[in-house]
């Protein structure tokens, strides 16, 4: 399953607004589960539709962004729970990636650990990208990790991206459990110096 | 140039460093619940692993347990699966489970710390964005989503970068009415949801030495709503007495040796900060929420902001309040008393206080949730649940409730709340155009007495 992301090449959903919260990305309700099987279509569900099911005026319901892979977004994205169940949600929903002005950290850890890229760009950047996807959705944006840049309507643009995580996307490591594991002896070790096992100084 | 605590508890669990750069974390208390672990476990299963050190893990259940009584199966199947998960899952793997058998359970961090579990210069992590409750004893607690979980489970460690630390002073005395919960509303309302991104906030200040281990553990809760991961403060004298005779924490024959440790962690006089934001605390009011972000707070006298940004105007949209109007006298349908931000003992006596006498306004929803079997137990000794009922609260078993509403405890339709609690997210009370107003419990117990928003000092003149 993991392999090394270096490169997204999909159009792109526009969701301007600042502090898109966990509970919109994914309402509480949705997390009495004991899988993340079907997540995808719960997300964002109160933003896409009322409570009697019919549609919302949002752009996951337009038909003219079918398919993007990428999200473009505001301040503080992912905000508020640590519900991974969010990620996970907007991952099986099909995106890829998700570029904002910024993120809520949790939420940034927990999708940079199922390879749901996190990038950020300033403000003037996105609107740009939010305005060509809106009056092109057939666009074609190209995320290059490797090179921190995304094209789209033959403009390049810079994008951050924290070192740790472009590494461990292009070499493929952003699970880290199996490097985690390799380190059992110093972890043992380290155990028996800590509280409460023991208070040495 | 001295060091602070987050740097010397973050160098004392360093295993190792990353290829990726991140240090690999030990984690010294992991405490777990019903809704972020089973997927967790999950994982384990499949990859044929075990709980490295069951010992450091710990579980209760919060989330979607009800909380007008607890009859089993639940009548809601899907929070019955949830449940028996969680027994299973602590049963297979050897974790001891709060639960309901031996009544012990309650919102995970408030049965940490009344465990005697949480202890200064400990790395805590839950999946739980409020894990930073646990840094009011000078713990480095944080929340971590499942397959942080999961790795913390099969290995005690995860991978995390360190994080810059902001020293937040909280300077003076409080004036009447004005409680731990407004003065981290305050800062919030001042740096912002997203201001401590990158930072853990280290909370001093006289207004800090003064509080309680609950009034500190209000703020350190809500660190994570002004984006710092982490938010914690320095053990002392209030932090030891607090902890001594607690079930999990040292011995007798073990405290000396504890409490050199503890004092030990606490930042040196000299210690560096990366920023330093000041607060004169003894200027504050009771503050309230008018928003859908925790910084959309205003002090109790003042007035909802003019629609001059998108963010306010769509706020007030979804509100459906007006622009410039007084927060003081918006009519509240609910109120709710309860969760890891106001549930825990002191924050009943607090409301009990002003309810004393009192009743709750006609057509008024007014639900007291306490945090904790424990504290549910310590309220009724003190006859805090009869000051409640005859006020007119429902008094209800312990949980998370309608802090996030995964339960059957819900807003129903475009309700406004008067709640103690932390987030007023968009649908963040069950109804998805509910609207929840944040305050502190004696604000609550004033709004459900005057069916609205009330200034509390007004109720406290009398006494």
């Amino acid at each position: 399953m993991l392999g090394p992301v270096k490169n997204i090449k999909a159009r792109a959903l526009p969701l301007p607004g600042d502090d898109i919260d966990t509970d919109r990305i994914i309402p509480a309700r949705f997390l009495r589960c004991v899988t993340f099987d079907g997540l995808g279509e719960s997300a964002f569900y109160d933003e896409r539709f009322f409570p009697d099911g019919s549609e919302k005026n949002h752009p996951m319901n337009e038909k003219k962004y079918s398919g993007a892979e990428i999200i473009l977004s505001g301040n503080n994205f992912g905000c508020g729970s640590s519900r991974e169940h969010a990620p996970q949600a907007i991952k099986r929903a099909g995106y890829k990636a998700v570029i904002a002005e910024s993120f809520a950290e949790i939420f940034y850890g927990n999708s940079s650990v199922l390879g749901l890229v996190c990038v950020t760009m300033p403000k003037e950047d996105i609107a740009e990208l939010i305005k060509t996807a809106q009056a092109a959705p057939e666009t074609e944006f190209e995320l290059d990790i490797e090179n921190r840049s995304v094209k789209a309507a033959g403009k390049t643009y810079g994008i951050n991206i924290k070192d740790t995580l472009r590494t461990a996307l292009i070499n493929g490591t952003y699970d880290p459990l199996a490097e985690l594991m390799k380190n059992k002896d110093k972890t043992a070790a380290l155990n028996s110096k800590l509280p409460p096992v023991s208070y040495s100084l | 140039m001295g060091k602070n605590l987050f740097q010397k508890v973050w160098e004392r669990h360093e295993v190792a460093r990353l290829s990726n750069g991140q240090s690999q974390l030990f984690i010294g208390l992991h405490l777990l619940h019903e809704v972020t672990s089973p997927q967790a476990f999950a994982m384990l299963r499949e990859l044929g692993l075990k709980v490295a050190y069951p010992e450091r893990t710990f579980a209760t259940h919060d989330h979607i347990i009800p909380t007008d009584g607890l009859a089993r199966p639940f009548k809601d199947a899907l929070a019955e699966e949830m449940m028996a998960a969680i027994e299973k899952n602590t049963s297979d793997f050897g974790i001891r489970l709060f639960g309901i058998k031996d009544n012990r359970y309650g919102v995970i961090h408030i049965v940490g710390p009344e465990e005697g579990l949480t202890q200064p210069g400990m790395t805590i992590a839950c999946g739980d964005s409020h894990t930073a409750t646990h840094g009011a004893f000078g713990s480095i607690a944080f929340g971590v989503g499942t397959s942080q979980v999961r790795d913390i489970l099969a290995t005690q460690t995860m991978g995390i970068a360190p994080f810059k630390v902001r020293n937040i002073v909280l300077d003076g005395k409080p004036g009447r009415g004005v409680y731990s919960k407004d003065m981290v509303l305050a800062v919030i309302a001042r740096l912002g949801v997203n201001g401590g991104l990158g930072y853990a906030y280290e909370f001093t200040g006289s207004a800090v030495d003064s509080m309680s281990m609950e009034a500190r553990m209000t703020v350190c809760n809500m660190a994570i709503e002004g984006g710092a991961r982490v938010g914690y403060m320095n053990p002392d004298e209030t932090t030891f007495e607090y902890l001594k005779g607690r079930p999990y924490a040292p011995s007798a024959d073990r405290w000396e040796e504890a409490l050199a440790y503890w004092k030990s962690v606490a930042s040196d006089k000299d210690a560096a900060f990366d920023d330093t934001v000041k607060f004169d605390v003894s200027a504050m009011k009771p503050m309230v929420t008018w928003g859908i972000t925790p910084e959309m707070a205003v002090p109790v006298d003042g007035n909802i902001p003019a629609a001059s940004t998108p963010a306010v105007k769509e706020a007030l949209e979804y509100m459906k309040f007006k622009e410039g109007a007084p927060v003081k006298g918006t009519k509240v349908d609910v109120v709710f008393i309860g969760s890891c931000t106001n549930g825990r003992i002191e924050d009943f006596r607090i409301a009990a206080e002003i309810l004393k006498g009192n009743k709750v306004a006609r057509g008024v929803r007014a639900l007291a949730v306490p945090g904790s079997v424990i504290v549910k137990e310590q309220a009724e000794k003190e006859g805090l649940d009869e000051i409640f009922k005859d006020a007119g609260f429902e008094w209800r078993e312990p949980g998370c409730s309608m802090c996030l509403a995964m339960n059957p405890d819900k807003l129903v339709g475009d309700q406004v709340s008067a709640s103690t609690s932390n987030r007023n997210f968009k649908g963040r009370q069950g109804s998805a155009s509910g609207r929840t107003m944040l305050v502190n419990p004696a604000m609550a117990a004033a709004a459900a007495i005057e069916g609205a928003i009330a200034d509390v000092r007004d109720f406290m003149e009398d006494k």
